[in-house]
């Protein structure tokens, strides 16, 4: 027999549905009408600077708050009225490392998955597998709290998957790590995509969006401002975009004017201001030539390819560091 | 169930490797007892030898500061991101908190323990029948268990761990204006009223009738139903600002 939910779960094939979302904390509106789909077996990254509400968007989902208005169904189930059940289909890695200090890796990973429900026998097991997936074998059986912070994360992650769950959230999973870490992290969430799972991650990072993502959905203040994959977010902006940088402050006070709302970002420290192109020979030399016809505001340039920055800090409405 | 008995055991891992908080409850308690014995015992009339008279109190002492350090432990576990993990786990207040309190149990069997076999070589010689050996640890039991309570609900309204410790203090210096180290009679008049009547009296009170043989009159009663009474309400506290700490 079918159970409704498996029939509707089955159909729809989202793992995550929210709709109309909001959020305050005291006065401050933190959630303002969040929508979002991600489809099962996908990775979906929330994008978005500091207190932007992404944090506050996966406590929703994995039920550790409740939302003010709104509705959201993880699994099939609903995040308000069958907590339970959607917290038995949903593992979820905060932001802050949530491993005892004082236990070895061994017993933090084997706490978990008898927590988990796993037998003694099975836990064992378990705890080897991911020692080793998470190359963390050797260091197994010491006091995590002597850990360097890039293992305790790699840890951490571990500690959320002693069960694969439909739907595995992952909030900032590399922030604060060095780049070998966020390397190792990145290579862990892959593979769970290929373990079926559907990962719902959280990053202020737009390389690490457009690594993992099938899909994106940029938040600011609270909303979504902008989601599709990555290359549909890219072609937003300019394919290409030509990056000026200026002799001295006048020249970028007057070429940054001139450019008006065309200049994607401008920054008067570095005097640099980037323009979107084609990138043929042609349109460049044109560009240059419309801007600084008298050959003097203009020291250097380059042309880069739009980076899903461009995109970001485009919506997000923010300055332009090149 | 099960889930209890993991959290009970992660309590006892974590205390038992907090090697400054162990060192804090088992030593504190033996230099106040020699302190009391050595130093001012001699100048205490008590009408027993001082050690028969002040080793209950210091028993006391020894398992209400041991069990108010659950206060910091399940503050710690509130401000760190592990109770986040535990919920989205779907492991419930009462596994978490309940964890903390048989870790707090079976870290003040030990620490009693020791304790006694210091008092024992310092020259306590209790002249209990296994009965009331048996009523004794069942009293100081019950009074761990209540304080344990008391200190989960205490480091869940503390807002920092820094907070919730001076749960312990509180704890610490309770036994102090009650017939743990002196008799009532030689306090302060105005004082006798809440020396007499405050929860860790009735207690001692029992501890010294069991072990040493001393009238205990309405005392096991009063103690039983103090810390029955203090594990109740701190239970449905607990429950109730956990709830609160977590919505």
């Amino acid at each position: 027999m079918y159970s409704v939910r498996t029939i509707m779960y089955g159909v729809r094939m989202d793992a995550v549905v929210a709709s109309g979302i909001e959020k305050s904390y005291g006065a401050v509106k933190v959630l303002d009408g969040i929508d979002l789909r991600v489809a099962r077996g996908s990775t979906f990254a929330l994008l978005g600077p500091n207190g932007a509400g992404k944090t506050t968007t996966v406590r929703i989902l994995s039920t550790l708050v409740r939302a003010d208005r709104g509705q959201a169904r993880v699994a099939g189930f609903d995040v308000a009225r069958e907590r339970h059940r959607v917290r038995r289909s949903i593992s979820l890695t905060g932001q802050s490392v949530a491993i005892d200090d004082l236990l070895t890796g061994e017993e933090n990973l084997r706490m978990m998955a008898r927590l988990a429900g796993l037998s003694r026998a099975q836990a064992g097991r378990r705890v080897v597998e991911l020692l080793e997936l998470f190359d963390l074998r050797e260091e197994g059986r010491r006091r995590v709290g002597t850990w360097s912070g890039g293992m305790r994360r790699r840890l951490d992650l571990a500690a959320g998957l002693v069960r694969v769950p439909e739907v595995i959230f992952l909030d900032e999973p590399t922030t604060g790590l060095d780049p070998r870490s966020r390397q190792a992290v990145w290579q862990v969430v892959a593979g769970l995509v290929d373990s079926g799972a559907t990962v719902f991650l959280t990053t202020q990072y737009l390389e690490e969006a457009d690594r993992l993502a099938n899909r994106i959905a940029v938040v600011d203040h609270g909303r979504v401002v902008a989601d599709g994959t990555a290359s549909e977010l890219k072609s937003r902006v300019a394919e290409q975009r030509l990056d000026l940088t200026l002799t001295d402050g006048s020249a970028f006070e007057q070429i940054t004017s001139y450019l008006g709302t065309r200049a994607v970002g401008a920054d008067p420290a570095q005097l640099t201001v980037g323009i979107g192109t084609d990138g043929s020979a042609q349109h460049v030399r044109g560009l240059l030539d419309e801007v600084d016809p008298h050959h003097r505001a203009v020291r250097s340039f380059a042309v880069h390819t739009a980076t899903l920055d461009d995109v970001f800090l485009a919506l997000t409405k923010e300055t332009v560091r090149v | 169930m099960s889930d209890l008995a993991v959290m009970a055991g992660r309590g006892v891992r974590l205390s038992a490797r907090n090697i400054d908080a162990l060192l804090t409850s088992l030593m504190l308690p033996i230099i106040l007892m020699l302190l009391f014995v050595y130093l001012f015992g001699g100048a205490i009339h008590t009408g027993t030898a001082y050690v028969t008279y002040v080793v209950p109190g210091v028993i006391l002492l020894c398992a209400g500061f041991g069990a108010s350090t659950t206060a910091v432990s399940v503050s710690l576990d509130m401000k760190n991101g592990i109770i986040d993990r535990f919920r989205s786990m779907d492991i419930g207040g009462a596994a978490v908190l309940g964890g903390h309190v048989v870790a707090s149990v079976a870290r003040n069997i030990a620490s009693t323990l020791l304790v006694f076999g210091v008092a024992v070589l310092i020259g306590f010689r209790p002249n209990a029948g296994p009965l009331d050996w048996l009523a004794a640890a069942g009293v100081l039991l019950l009074f761990v268990f209540a304080i344990s309570w008391l200190s989960a609900a205490f480091g869940l309204l503390a807002k920092s761990p820094e907070a919730a410790a001076g749960f312990t203090f509180i704890v610490m210096f309770l036994p102090y204006p009650s017939s743990a180290f002196v008799p009532i009679d030689t306090m302060p008049s105005w004082l006798h009223g809440f020396a007499t009547h405050q929860p860790t009296t009735p207690v001692i009170e029992t501890l010294r009738g069991l072990l040493v043989g001393t009238p205990v009159g309405s005392s096991p009663v009063l103690a039983v139903a103090w810390c029955g009474g203090i594990a109740l309400v701190s239970m449905v506290l607990a429950a109730f600002l956990f709830r609160r700490r977590t919505s």
